[in-house]
């Protein structure tokens, strides 16, 4: 009788096991577990590792037997003290200005984008197949190439060292627009327009009541784009802008790192510079990493949307 | 009418995009000299100088191992994730996809900064593992012939999430009906992600691999902050055809023969591209 039970749960053990790594295989299954922790790890630790390291003093780092520990919260209240302070507290200022660039690169690149992928994919006129190779060509431009002739017209517009020579160039933004044009050539219905064309709508009209209410999943994910792209902007401001209060935080931790020994350890830092250490170094990049951070988690769905890959047919 | 729609964009075409760029095609043909730059006055000694520069090749050598190195395997693990996650759709998965997209928001001087401290031995997570293969430093890890790498786990790092994301929104268009009759037919989960849903991604995977392409020729940041600004590693200050061109128009104050090096990396980077278009029909939406 005993017995007998316990086969019969041996069985249904089994079963169960089957039923749950189902048509994967049980090795199979642990395979793919195996494959998806080595990345999770691969992609995660380094990130934890950032984090834990604002608390950490260097000996800490250096002698601690397992690398992901807290260290201490004074440390930690050191790191933050020393970011937020540092030159009279220009982290902040980078924070609002990269919050300003960004965000005024956006509308402006958003503007421009959308009516010109909409026209490109909708539109028959002349000069429209030069306008897709030109589009092309521009987002393989390489920025060494272009950045000398752009500071040269900046300085013509008297534009250089003022946040337009940041916002400007990146209002220009090709990739918005061939993806604007793949996702209206793929799930616009022709006949719609040309319905409300026959309706005696105008291009414009149509574009406004028609096109743009349809494009929510493309505003989406050219926003998270774009608002990316520009957040990490580092060669614009690098160059074009030599006051330091209207630098960016990429271009601030830039010259944070340059200026201070933080990361390399017996390095002459610039004289009268802070002497930084590591826990600092991590602290300034939470600054440039968090923020984005948070965008991520709520534009995920707008790249999982499908918007990206609509028009890529075989 | 059309016209109207498309205005503004050319403006700024024409103002930051082709502008400049014809602007750059004049300056390789022109010598600078103290008075300003005398135009066409060069013919084509820049291009001579940039061919004739030591660096040349070994720049365009460096740049062409990272593409054989960054190119396949960011689109082969990619597609590797993105299939093993559709395996199993439900909440474990969903959250390794954001766990996976997270570190996009790593790039540029923050990431060199991680990596820095990642591939520091004595500081990184990942120390132990450095150890037991035997490697106790920085020199160790960061050294000439493992840039390419090393620049190919900084990019996988922070851009794979992003692929794996819009591959996962692409899969998403393969109808139930085609997956229930590879399994009526016995297919397992194995045999669907590889007979089914691989074909069926081929012009997504197509489409990434353009864009990684067209990105990956552009590489500057990273190794200009690695490589000279930052920690003086122990690799050449000019290790991309970017810096090259970068060092000649800054640290020399050639501008002529940075923009002939500029135009000649449009050039490989245009071959490259129209060659995959033709191949791919990147442009048609046309039915």
């Amino acid at each position: 009788m005993t017995r007998q039970t316990a086969t019969d749960k041996r069985a249904l053990g089994r079963l169960s096991l089957r039923r749950y790594v189902g048509d994967l295989g049980i090795i199979g299954y642990v395979i793919r577990l195996a494959i998806l922790l080595i990345f999770a790890i691969y992609f995660v630790v380094p990130l934890v590792w950032l984090l834990f390291a604002t608390t950490r003093d260097p000996t800490s780092l250096y002698s601690s037997w397992f690398p992901l520990t807290f260290g201490s919260i004074d440390r930690l209240a050191t790191s933050w003290s020393n970011i937020i302070g540092y030159q009279n507290g220009e982290m902040l200022l980078w924070l609002g200005n990269s919050i300003r660039y960004a965000g005024l690169s956006l509308l402006g690149s958003l503007a421009i984008c959308i009516p010109a992928g909409y026209i490109l994919a909708i539109g028959r006129f002349p000069g429209r197949r030069v306008l897709l190779w030109l589009t092309l060509i521009t987002m393989l431009l390489p920025v060494s190439a272009m950045v000398l002739p752009m500071f040269l017209e900046l300085n013509l517009a008297g534009l250089i060292d003022t946040q337009w020579a940041v916002i400007l160039p990146a209002m220009f933004f090709p990739f918005g627009v061939y993806l604007s044009y793949v996702y209206y050539g793929s799930s616009l219905p022709r006949e719609l327009v040309d319905a409300a064309r026959v309706d005696g709508a105008s291009e414009l009209r149509v574009f406004w009541n028609l096109a743009l209410p349809l494009a929510r999943p493309l505003l989406g994910l050219l926003a998270f784009i774009s608002f990316n792209a520009n957040w990490n902007n580092f060669f614009g401001p690098y160059v074009f802008l030599n006051n330091d209060k209207l630098y960016n935080l990429p271009v601030g931790l830039n010259s944070i790192v340059a200026a201070t020994s933080a990361l390399r350890p017996g390095f002459n830092p610039t004289p009268g510079a802070p002497a930084f250490v590591q826990a600092d170094a991590a602290m300034a990049a939470m600054f440039t990493i968090v923020p984005v951070v948070i965008v991520f988690i709520f534009s995920m769905r707008y790249v999982t949307s499908g918007a990206f890959t609509g028009g890529v047919k075989g | 009418m059309s016209y109207l729609l498309a205005a503004p964009y050319v403006i700024f075409m024409a103002i930051f995009g082709i502008g400049p760029a014809l602007y750059a095609l004049l300056m390789s043909f022109s010598k600078s000299s103290a008075v300003g730059p005398q135009y066409w006055a060069a013919g084509l000694d820049n291009y001579s100088l940039a061919f004739g520069d030591s660096r040349f090749f070994q720049v365009f050598g460096n740049l062409l191992e990272f593409l054989i190195v960054s190119v396949p395997l960011g689109i082969g693990f990619v597609v590797l994730l993105a299939l093993l996650l559709d395996m199993r759709p439900g909440r474990f998965s969903s959250a390794l996809r954001l766990l996976y997209f997270i570190p996009g928001a790593v790039t540029g001087p923050a990431l060199v900064l991680l990596v820095i401290c990642i591939l520091d031995p004595t500081i990184s997570p990942f120390g132990p593992l450095f150890n037991f293969v035997g490697t106790m430093n920085f020199d160790g890890l960061v050294f000439p012939g493992s840039l390419p790498f090393v620049f190919t786990l900084m990019g996988f790092f922070s851009g794979a999430g992003m692929w794996i994301a819009i591959q996962h929104g692409g899969l998403q268009g393969i109808s139930a009906e085609v997956i229930e009759a590879a399994e009526l037919d016995g297919c397992n989960a194995w045999q669907k992600a590889l007979y089914i849903k691989l074909p069926y991604m081929r012009p997504y995977i197509v489409y990434q691999t353009i864009l990684i392409f067209a990105l990956n020729v552009q590489l500057f940041v990273e190794p200009q902050l690695l490589t000279s600004t930052w920690v003086q590693a122990n690799v050449p200050p000019q290790w991309a055809p970017n810096q090259l061109a970068y060092s000649y128009a800054f640290d020399v104050g050639n501008f002529g023969a940075a923009a002939a090096l500029s135009l000649l990396m449009v050039a490989i980077g245009l071959v490259g591209a129209v060659v995959m278009i033709r191949l791919t029909g990147f442009f048609k939406l046309e039915a």
